[in-house]
């Protein structure tokens, strides 16, 4: 018989993995191969991305369109994004007993909102609901790398995503390049403060899957499969 | 700047002279706020001060998105907590300040105060809320209308014709019964209000009477801020800070 133990970092039943890092860090493709494995190894997984709520999507779209936002409406109303898709998505399976693995989670609002110039302390406190993962994955990158990534996809840079509203440049390339600095710097320290697990970006995604793949087998030793569940009754 | 806000900086805010008065209106539905702030905006106009009035959801950001989230009824506290925090924040920096950067008198029915004490009643740590609010501007004058719950249920009922879903509280589940759950959810605002009035400093008015009485009473603690000298631009007086204090339940 498999007991479900509650998670010694939260206490919920299930299991709560995140993945951070700078866009184009390559989390989000490591993160879908991640809970594709976990699926196939019999485990009951919820996978869940930042910016997927559509309570709050339009509002964002629409201040984000008309620079309607300063710091602390940006901070408050990603907030409230995150605070739906949490209560809706990610508390209910972690209580079910699910492997929840999250795109992005509230570290990227620390990290976003002190680069902005929110008191940190603030902003911590506000999250205070979102417990504390299993395991926090860093995927760490080189910000000139982002930026080729970035180029060579062709995705338009957005004016918030260059930090734009900061005048830190009028030039977006230049914006977007010290902005995600500021971010980097800032997840760089907070790996430290909070435990994050760090992943060098800078190897095949193969590498990279595999190194993931044994930090979490190793985590979730005895937590039981569906399957098993289901068996046991 | 934090001496200015409840101590959190609020980033962007420079101005050194806030010369306005921002006056604070408190108090539950039926308590005769908005009546009372008719009454005082009147008399402040013709004393000759600009007067801008605020409340709650009416930030042209997300009061469109709380109204259909109402109807709703699906969103859960905290959300519900924070978009209220946004729709404040947004009035705050684009209303609120700059009016008082422009020496005029801000009047809010209502501020964080109201939403402070729904967020704890609907599950939120006290602690929480006092610090999701460490942005909001210490205002120069709370004032808090303290009526009676039957007195509310008569006002609300010869108002409405009935009560309201969300003013009794029923997305608590307290009761499946509508009025019961109106004095349930009346009895755990006003602890709440209890315990923020302690902390934030409110002046409290018998708002038991009728509504000259009571401007009467507020008339009598708003004039002071004026005392003396018509300009605008004197030194804010001093405000009691909340006390420090431990983790609160």
């Amino acid at each position: 018989m498999v007991a479900e133990s509650p998670s010694p970092t939260h206490g919920f039943p299930g299991r709560l993995f995140v993945f951070e890092g700078l866009d184009g860090s390559g989390k989000s493709t490591q993160a879908a191969l991640l809970g594709k494995w976990l699926q196939s190894q019999g485990y009951r997984v919820f996978f869940t991305e930042w910016n997927s709520s559509e309570l709050t999507a339009a509002t964002i779209r629409r201040g984000k369109k008309k620079n309607l936002l300063t710091p602390t409406t940006f901070s408050l109303l990603h907030a409230t994004d995150f605070a739906d898709r949490f209560e809706r998505k990610i508390l209910p399976p972690l209580r079910a007993g699910y492997v929840v693995v999250c795109d992005r989670y509230a570290y990227t609002a620390f990290v976003r909102d002190a680069a902005r110039g929110c008191d940190p302390m603030w902003v911590r406190n506000i999250y205070s609901f979102a417990p504390r993962p299993d395991m926090v994955f860093y995927f760490r990158v080189p910000v000139s790398v982002t930026l080729r990534r970035k180029i060579a996809s062709r995705l338009k840079i957005n004016y918030y995503e260059a930090g734009m509203d900061l005048g830190l440049s009028d030039d977006l390339h230049e914006s977007y390049e010290r902005f995600q600095t500021r971010l980097k710097q800032e997840y760089d320290r907070i790996a430290r403060t909070d435990g994050f697990t760090v992943i060098d970006s800078g190897r095949t995604v193969e590498t990279i899957q595999s190194e993931l793949r044994g930090y979490v087998g190793s985590i979730l030793q005895n937590f039981p499969t569906g399957e098993t569940l289901m068996h046991d009754g | 700047m934090t001496d200015r806000t409840y101590g959190t900086r609020l980033p962007g805010l420079t101005e050194e002279s806030l010369g306005g008065k921002l006056i604070v209106i408190e108090g539950a539905d039926g308590s005769g706020r908005t009546t009372e702030v008719a009454l005082l905006r009147e008399w402040l106009e013709v004393e000759g001060h600009a007067v801008v009035d605020t409340g709650l959801r009416r930030s042209t950001l997300v009061a469109e998105e709380i109204d259909r989230a109402k109807q709703g009824h699906t969103l859960g506290a905290t959300t519900m907590a924070l978009l209220y925090a946004v729709d404040f924040a947004d009035q705050l920096e684009n209303k609120i300040v700059p009016a008082l950067a422009a020496g005029s008198t801000v009047l809010a029915d209502r501020y964080v105060y109201t939403l402070m004490a729904r967020a704890v009643v609907r599950g939120a740590s006290r602690e929480w809320a006092r610090r999701l609010y460490g942005f909001a501007l210490r205002p120069d004058l709370v004032i808090f209308l303290e009526a009676r719950p039957e007195i509310l249920l008569h006002r609300a009922i010869s108002k409405y014709g009935s009560l309201d879903y969300w003013e009794s509280g029923m997305d608590l589940s307290l009761s499946r019964d509508l009025f019961e759950s109106f004095f349930a959810y009346q009895d755990r605002l006003s602890k709440e209000f209890a315990w923020v009035g302690s902390e934030y400093g409110f002046h409290r008015v018998d708002a038991n009477r009728r509504p000259e009485q009571v401007h009467e009473d507020v008339r009598a603690l708003v004039a002071p801020l004026y005392g003396g000298s018509r300009s605008a631009a004197r030194p804010r007086p001093p405000v009691s800070r909340p006390r420090p204090r431990a983790a609160a339940g």
